[in-house]
């Protein structure tokens, strides 16, 4: 097995050494150490307590940790389902309805200006995105106060029952640009005869939408689902600028409850837990993606 | 100001007082010195590991690609805690380069999946001639490998550069000084500073944005092309 391998080798193999050096050392190794302290009692400091599985057991109980899990549901749904239909949409309506009608370059402005979002750090945009949700000052309450409809002025970020959908409105306006893109490169290669022949047979745009932009579209659709869920997770840092997971536990994410067991409460162990069960999660997920990936090249290769 | 009435006068005062009360050419200067430091170092290993990968078609690449495909959706608090502690410990904590290290490793992965999988359509004609005449690997890599494969890696430079320009948890955690601070995470600090005023804090936004922008126009096209291909391939 080595003799073959170093046969093989002709001397590529080295050019792996750094690489394969700073990951085991800065990913394997934390990733490894982390799984094993979510079986410990640990402050960060002294010895690490083993206690088997008490951390999980006491997940399972734990109201905040599933209050943590729902908020990262609704996130999916904003960061997820939302922008992947809107994005659907836009996409179709700017291919075949600004740019034949109005001109390229216009369908162009508006992709790139949905993209925007996308490049500004996120987390500057959720600082912009608290003021605005600002109760006495905010740009969001000035606006319904002057139009006379000062009655729904909320104070948005700071009330239980809206802080969790006002989070959602601003990763929504973040994230729409990415399946737009996506989209919109998709759509370049579906063949502009076939919309012509549906067209002819009569079909009406929606028909046209569903039946083949959809269907043509879903290689794509599976990758921005896909890793969109993904990020949604993963999401931390709008959560740590507008709220820090409040008021009470209404907006708090896996992510971020992980964090305040870490650095505020030092609970190691806690902490190594939630973040154990978030990285089993994005991992499920991750190997439908590698799955449908590798089925995508296969089919592509043939 | 009342926040409530409209702007009366146009000033470049504000911008300016913010510039100085938060430092701000020192965080342009640290954002700036991470991403391009961090860009440089992650492109390196991937296009290592890639052309060990791809071109070498060493033996075991379906391995290190799962293993490299993992490490980009891998959670950064499965790994935090570990890494917190081991760069304490060698007291690297609280320096620029601890970011630049992690950050680097971490976008090699992504790295050295597209690389590899571009790699693998090389034209092999190119790489056997070059072999056959007499050049070495390193030869191999510098003069034949990376001229022609200057399209893909210098989206890779662009897209690195700015993941790690918006980087937020790693700096938060690692970046405690002052003095090391980026522009994302002096920004979204300040907010926590009592009695600043609004067109403050308005103008330290703008100078948060304003970089990112500025790069978003210089590489817009690259961008959206390379958005569609990092997903699809």
């Amino acid at each position: 097995m080595a003799r073959k391998s170093q046969t093989r080798d002709r001397g590529y193999g080295i050019f792996l050494v750094p690489g394969v050096l700073l990951f085991v050392l800065l990913v394997f190794a934390p990733f490894v150490a982390n799984i094993a302290l979510s079986f410990t009692r640990w402050s960060g400091v002294g010895v690490p307590v083993w206690i088997g599985l008490a951390n999980y057991q006491k997940a399972l109980g734990d109201a905040v940790f599933w209050a943590s899990l729902r908020n990262n549901l609704a996130l999916i749904v904003a960061i997820t389902v939302i922008p992947t239909l809107i994005g659907l949409f836009l996409a179709a309506f700017l291919f075949d309805y600004v740019a034949v009608k109005i001109g390229k370059r216009t369908a162009n402005v508006f992709r790139a200006g949905y993209y925007l979002p996308q490049i500004i750090p996120v987390v500057i945009a959720s600082v912009v995105w608290r003021w605005m949700y600002q109760p006495d000052w905010g740009v969001i309450n000035y606006v319904l106060r002057s139009i006379g409809l000062g009655a729904l002025a909320q104070n948005w970020l700071g009330d239980a029952s809206t802080a969790m959908a006002s989070v959602m409105v601003v990763m929504i306006w973040f994230q729409i640009g990415y399946p737009l893109v996506i989209f919109m490169a998709g759509l370049q290669r579906i063949d502009p005869e076939l919309y012509e022949a549906a067209a002819l047979e009569g079909a009406s745009w929606f028909q046209r939408f569903s039946r083949i932009t959809v269907h043509l579209l879903l290689p794509e659709i599976y990758v921005v689902v896909l890793t969109t869920t993904i990020y949604a997770l993963k999401v931390f840092g709008p959560i740590y600028v507008m709220t820090l997971g409040g008021p009470g536990t209404s907006t708090i994410v896996a992510a971020y409850f992980s964090f305040k067991n870490f650095f505020d409460r030092s609970q190691v162990g806690y902490g190594a837990t939630i973040a154990t069960v978030l990285t089993v999660l994005v991992l499920i997920i991750t190997i439908f993606y590698v799955r449908i990936q590798s089925r995508q090249q296969a089919w592509e290769n043939q | 100001m009342a926040p409530m009435a409209l702007p009366t006068t146009f000033t470049l005062e504000n911008l300016i007082n913010t510039w100085q009360k938060v430092d701000y050419t020192n965080k342009l200067l640290n954002s700036f010195y991470i991403s391009l430091a961090s860009a440089l170092l992650a492109l390196a290993l991937s296009l290592f590991n890639a052309f060990a990968l791809g071109i070498g078609r060493l033996p075991g690449k379906t391995f290190f690609l799962i293993f490299f495909t993992i490490a980009i959706t891998l959670p950064n608090e499965a790994l935090i805690y570990p890494l917190y502690y081991m760069f304490k410990e060698i007291g690297l904590y609280d320096t620029r380069l601890s970011v630049i290290l992690i950050l680097a490793t971490l976008n090699s992965a992504f790295g050295t999946y597209l690389l590899a999988s571009v790699f693998t359509a090389f034209p092999r004609e190119l790489t056997d001639a070059a072999l056959i005449d007499g050049a070495n690997k390193l030869q191999l890599l510098w003069r034949v490998v990376v001229p022609i494969s200057m399209p893909a890696l210098s989206v890779l430079f662009v897209f690195f550069f700015i993941w790690t320009w918006n980087e937020f948890f790693l700096p938060l955690i690692f970046l405690v000084s002052n003095s090391n601070q980026t522009v994302p995470l002096a920004m979204a600090m300040a907010r926590g500073e009592r009695g600043v005023v609004i067109t403050t804090q308005s103008a330290a936004a703008l100078l948060g944005v304003v970089p990112c922008i500025l790069f978003f126009f210089l590489f817009q096209r690259t961008l959206t092309r390379s958005i569609t291909a990092g997903a699809i391939k």
